[in-house]
């Protein structure tokens, strides 16, 4: 007997499609071969990269794109490491010229960073909201890293953001969505006039339930990297991440219960033999 | 177009670095130089993008500053 589940909708961003609503990093892992096997383990449709100098000296000749088929992923650039709107709308133009290159579909769209904070890895707002417009315009898919200040949020969509993403703590501090009302809200004021506007939750996330919180608040999508990467065993904690981002979702079409102060008994009150008793 | 550069050198910057080169060495040299995969790079020239249909075209000046990237493993 088979039971009927009406099927999710897919993940939309901006002209890209997937089913999948979790985005993995490809930074940290302890070996190319170990990035490899979290991502397929994931059930990522999308991983980030980052743009670096290439070496000058050749130390082993490899590159990660040895260890990423091109067809399988949609490679989303990453702009991290730039402090200045300026040098983030260079390593955006960089990435798309190499995925360009490579006729991978990311070609059209870029993770942005621009960081205010080497400690905090915290984003500058308004050199964000700068490169965002800048990238926009240059016809880029911009999605977003900020904070979960629902008015910067707000901001970035404005200025043509395909993505929102507020971090739910700082990058790799595990410390999972320390605000959920700050998220709430960003979903609210994203959602409102456009209900499948994406927010994604990336950064900060540490262990599975991290994922499935954000999923539960109705965030469309997840993306991390430290958490598996940093993981005692990163292949088991890829398929937990994996599991933990469908069943958040999962969690959120169904509906929850809500949160009472007082029990209300699972089992009928009526037609017990037990002799009477509590207050 | 590149007449008499064999003997000539220039001092370029590439990814930080002061590297001497022939004079008339285009970004396609370069890369070739460097023993980089040209499908995996990208390059500027002066912070500007050079694309790589120019790459075989695009002549190497003197405290040019060039910057040649890849992708990498990040989050």
């Amino acid at each position: 007997m088979s039971i009927e589940i009406q099927a999710d909708v897919p993940l939309v961003l901006g002209s890209h499609t997937f089913e999948s609503r979790l985005i993995v990093g490809t930074g940290k892992y302890a070996t190319y071969e170990q990035m490899r096997n979290c991502l397929e383990l994931s059930g990522a449709e999308v991983i980030t990269v980052a743009v670096r100098r290439e070496r000058l000296i050749d130390a082993d000749g490899r590159n990660i794109l040895d260890f990423v088929d091109l067809e399988r992923y949609t490679i989303l650039p990453n702009t991290a490491g730039c402090f200045s709107a300026d040098d983030a709308v260079r390593v955006a133009r960089l990435g798309r010229e190499i995925l360009e290159g490579l006729e991978n579909p990311g070609a059209d769209w870029v993770k942005l960073e621009v960081l205010g904070d080497k400690k905090t890895l915290l984003p500058d707002p308004v050199a964000t909201l700068e490169a965002t417009a800048q990238l926009v315009a240059e016809g880029f898919q911009v999605l977003c890293y900020t904070t979960d200040d629902p008015i910067t949020a707000r901001r970035l969509q404005e200025a043509g953001a395909t993505s929102v993403m507020p971090a739910g703590s700082p990058i790799g501090s595990g410390q999972g969505v320390l605000n959920p009302n700050n998220i709430r809200i960003c979903l609210e004021y994203l959602k409102g006039a456009d209900p499948d506007y994406p927010v994604i939750v990336d950064a900060g996330v540490g262990t599975a339930s991290d994922v499935s919180v954000a999923m539960e608040l109705g965030c469309d999508g997840v993306l991390l990297n430290t958490g598996i990467a940093g993981a005692r065993e990163p292949h088991i904690m890829s398929e937990a991440m994996k599991h933990a981002c469908i069943a958040g979702r999962k969690a959120y079409l169904a509906g929850r219960i809500p949160r009472k102060l007082y029990a209300t008994a699972s089992s009928p009150e009526s037609g017990t033999i037990a002799g009477k008793g509590g207050a | 177009m590149c007449n008499n550069t064999g003997l000539r050198r220039v001092q370029i910057s590439v990814n930080g670095e002061q590297l001497d080169l022939p004079a008339g060495t285009t970004v396609a040299r370069l890369i070739e130089t460097l023993d980089m995969r040209p499908k995996l790079v990208a390059v500027e020239r002066n912070r500007e993008l050079i694309p790589r249909a120019e790459h075989k075209d695009c002549v190497l000046h003197e405290n040019d500053e060039v910057e040649v990237v890849t992708l990498v493993g990040g989050g």
